[in-house]
């Protein structure tokens, strides 16, 4: 694993590790509270990211293209590899599926912190549901981790 | 693009704080905090990656800091100066401070110290292997600095203390 790369998923997790120890501390009884922090602080990294990917690339077609664009290109520089598995009802609900998702590499892989997940994966779903809102589609994001580090996220497009 | 995760959730954080906490001495405190519980788990991996030993003197410590750590960590190398003449302080000034691309501080946030949890990050690695220090921001661009400049004093080693007995 090179340095950089390193850093990134490292610091990375230490810092949605100790804010959710800090949040938790603060407000042990309500962990949604927490969660929802988490999730919002994805959403602006999402917006903040896809609005300098998207700077030089063509307008999307449709919402299928807008997708592939997320799952292609976005994946790749955010997560640094591509979603492995997409697939879709065509009304509006996709499932990602990424193998092996770069935030979870770092949590153990055994069964102990499977109930740990989904406060990690709060803040990918923000940047997810931040990415395509700025793309124009209002969505709800959740994830799932059976196997780690596999992981499906769900999206399911709010139409106006 | 990688660094534009990593800046950008960096941001995200502070603006949480910012949030979360009345004033910016507040948020400086929770930077400086988280950074030490970075710092020191951050140590472990630094000495396994980088296979630094021991280092000989303050002047080796900091070379090391600015060389490695920070090359290897931030993707940055800072320069050394500013000695005193007892050689029990030095700055490390960073021309970039990858922490800060696409900051502007607003008015009502004139003292926070943004990047304040690299100085936390620096004292808590550095406890761990005996050494306490004094960290703290001497410049910033993000206050209208020409550099950032990161004052670093050494206070004393910290014995270890082994039970009696126990070896």
């Amino acid at each position: 694993m090179s340095s950089d790369k390193f850093l990134q998923d490292y610091l990375h997790f230490t810092f949605i590790q100790s804010h959710i120890y800090e949040l938790s501390r603060q407000r042990p009884t309500d962990r949604a509270v927490s969660v929802s922090v988490l999730e919002g602080m994805g959403f602006r990294v999402g917006q903040g990211l896809i609005e300098r990917l998207t700077r030089d690339s063509p307008s999307f077609k449709d919402e299928l293209d807008i997708m592939k664009f997320v799952c292609k290109d976005f994946w790749t520089k955010v997560f640094r590899r591509q979603i492995d598995n997409l697939r879709t009802n065509h009304q509006g609900t996709y499932v990602l599926q990424d193998n092996k998702f770069a935030l979870l590499t770092q949590l153990s892989s055994g069964k102990q912190y499977l109930d740990q997940a989904p406060k990690y994966l709060a803040f990918s779903c923000g940047v997810v549901r931040g990415a395509l809102s700025n793309l124009g589609l209002d969505s709800v994001v959740t994830a799932e981790v059976s196997v780690m580090p596999s992981c499906k996220f769900q999206v399911v497009i709010q139409k106006l | 693009m990688n660094s534009e995760l990593f800046t950008l959730t960096y941001g995200a954080l502070v603006t949480q704080l910012c949030k979360d906490y009345e004033n910016d001495e507040e948020v400086n405190k929770q930077l400086d905090k988280m950074g030490y519980n970075i710092g020191v788990r951050l140590i472990e991996d630094f000495l396994a990656r980088s296979s630094i030993g021991r280092c000989q003197d303050f002047r080796e410590t900091a070379d090391v800091i600015a060389k490695v750590a920070f090359k290897m960590y931030l993707g940055v190398t800072p320069s050394v100066t500013n000695w005193s003449p007892a050689g029990d302080e030095f700055s490390l000034i960073l021309e970039n401070n990858p922490l800060v691309d696409f900051v502007e501080l607003p008015d009502n946030h004139s003292t926070l110290i943004y990047s304040n949890l690299l100085c936390g990050v620096l004292r808590g690695a550095l406890e761990m292997v005996q050494m306490a220090v004094d960290v703290r921001f001497a410049q910033d661009t993000l206050r209208g600095d020409n550099v950032t400049e990161i004052r670093m004093k050494f206070i004393k080693r910290i014995e270890e203390n082994l039970p009696a007995g126990d070896e």
